[in-house]
């Protein structure tokens, strides 16, 4: 119980304290995190959207794909990376290995499956509504797309929040990647695993409870911003 | 839009629909030419709706010929052509982004959309909403709206689909006097309704449809002065036909 006391004390001193080290790794947080869904969702929009509008061969199965990557386990899109990346792979020349690109990259790898698979399911529903319009217009297929990912854009918030939730919380691949090297690439989540594994419990949980305070703000901040957007154009 | 070659008259043979092996649609025969007001009329279930969206090309025939003569071989015939639902699609923006969106796939030039867009709106009586975002719009201003958007593609046919159907009288007055419009203008108007009153007051010729099936088609005047089948006669006087 008194661990959990400290904790808040930890926290509240780690936030008051404004450490440049603490400062350091959550901007490293949010810069790897953010930067990663930003990638997931220039290729994530597209490809839902592709999914929902057009018919292939193996539709249904990218679609699978899709929703079954949204689970992909952290430790082993890591390892992937890692094996990619390392001096021995076919990347290695890159020397990206330890570095916040990789960790960039294997967070964007773990969290386009889940915008994509989102997109999909929201704009396929939008199809529904729009689909006779659009076909009467004879818009060519870009356009379609076009106009359902803008329409279905404070519909996607949702799907971007699901990816920056996944994307901050992991640890699994951000810590093969990225190699928790104090000020180069620890970030919040592998900080506190080496704090809880050295026994600093009070630390690591101090520092727990400040990443689901950024989370939280980061959240909120998308959620205002996209009621107010919404009213305007009347979505609800 | 007089001036240019028109894509009708539109044949329709033998056209069949059938849904998950059901026959919706049995052997159509007809032959629309520029000019006329043509009414479909017919019950719920007739096979109205299906039968404007198998000609506009929003559905594919089971089996049969739909035909723009006049198309010829230059471009799609539907890009000649606008349909206004009975729900109308409202896109989630502001009533003048509903029209330049419709300009833009239509490939119009962004500096022209503005201007072309208020002309619209205007004649659509909405210059003053044109700000407000579409769907908090009334069921007849978004109808009107939906015809401000479909005038803009200059279309030569225009297909209704029930406009009216939850609409007041007022409002039905308002989108009746928009379709004059477009006929004035020269655009051949297709409408699928089952109230006889507007019928009466916007056909120049009826095709009747029941049960999937083409009862009659003939001048408005004498299908309802003098309809030549039973069925006609009984939905004339309202004694529905099931």
């Amino acid at each position: 119980m008194s661990t959990i006391l400290n904790a808040f004390s930890e926290a509240g001193a780690l936030l008051a304290s404004f450490d440049a080290d603490f400062l350091a790794i959550v901007g490293l947080s949010l810069r790897v995190s953010l930067s990663a869904v930003l990638i997931a969702c220039l290729i994530g929009f597209p490809l839902g959207a592709a999914v929902a509008l057009f018919r292939f061969p193996g539709r249904g199965a990218v679609a699978l794909m899709l929703n079954t990557f949204m689970g992909l386990p952290p430790v082993v899109i890591g390892l992937l990376v890692f094996l990619i990346l390392s001096r021995s792979g076919p990347l290695g020349v890159l020397g990206l290995l330890f570095t916040p690109t990789a960790m960039i990259i294997a967070q964007a790898i773990l969290v386009t499956p889940i915008i994509a698979a989102l997109t999909r399911q929201t704009v396929e529903d939008l199809w529904r509504e729009y689909g006779d319009h659009l076909r009467s217009l004879d818009a060519r297929p870009l356009d379609r797309l076009g106009t359902l990912i803008y329409d279905a854009r404070f519909s996607l918030t949702t799907a971007v929040l699901a990816g920056f939730g996944r994307a901050i919380a992991e640890v699994g691949a951000v810590m093969i990647v990225g190699g928790n090297i104090d000020h180069a690439t620890r970030v919040m989540t592998t900080a506190i695993a080496l704090e809880t594994s050295k026994g600093n419990l009070a630390t690591a949980l101090g520092l727990g409870i400040v990443l689901l305070v950024i989370a939280l703000a980061v959240t909120a901040t998308v959620q205002v911003i996209n009621a107010i957007g919404a009213r305007k154009a009347a979505i609800v | 839009m007089s001036a240019r070659q028109s894509i009708l008259p539109l044949e329709v043979r033998q056209l069949v629909f059938e849904a998950s092996g059901t026959r919706l649609l049995h052997d159509v025969n007809l032959s629309l030419t520029v000019g006329q007001r043509t009414v479909i009329l017919g019950p719920n279930g007739a096979g109205k709706s299906l039968l404007l969206r198998l000609c506009h090309g929003l559905l594919t025939p089971s089996s049969g010929d739909i035909n723009w003569r006049g198309a010829g071989t230059r471009d799609r015939a539907i890009r000649h052509q606008a349909m206004v639902f009975q729900r109308p699609v409202m896109l989630r923006r502001s009533a003048h982004a509903n029209i330049t969106h419709t300009l833009k796939i239509r490939g119009v030039a962004r500096s022209e959309r503005r201007e072309r867009a208020d002309a619209a709106l205007a004649l659509a009586g909405l210059s003053s909403l044109a700000d407000r975002p579409a769907r908090l719009m009334s069921g007849g201003e978004q109808q009107r709206l939906a015809l401000a958007r479909a005038w803009i593609t200059e279309p030569e046919v225009l297909f209704l689909d029930e406009p009216t159907a939850s609409l007041d009288p007022a409002a039905t007055r308002a989108v009746e006097t928009l379709i004059e419009g477009f006929h004035t203008a020269g655009t051949k108007i297709i409408m699928a309704t089952h109230d006889l009153g507007q019928a009466r007051r916007l056909a120049d010729e009826i095709v009747f449809l029941n049960k999937g099936r083409l009862v009659e088609f003939s001048p408005a005047r004498s299908f309802f002065e003098n309809p030549e089948t039973e069925e006609g006669r009984a939905f004339i006087t309202g004694d529905l036909l099931w």
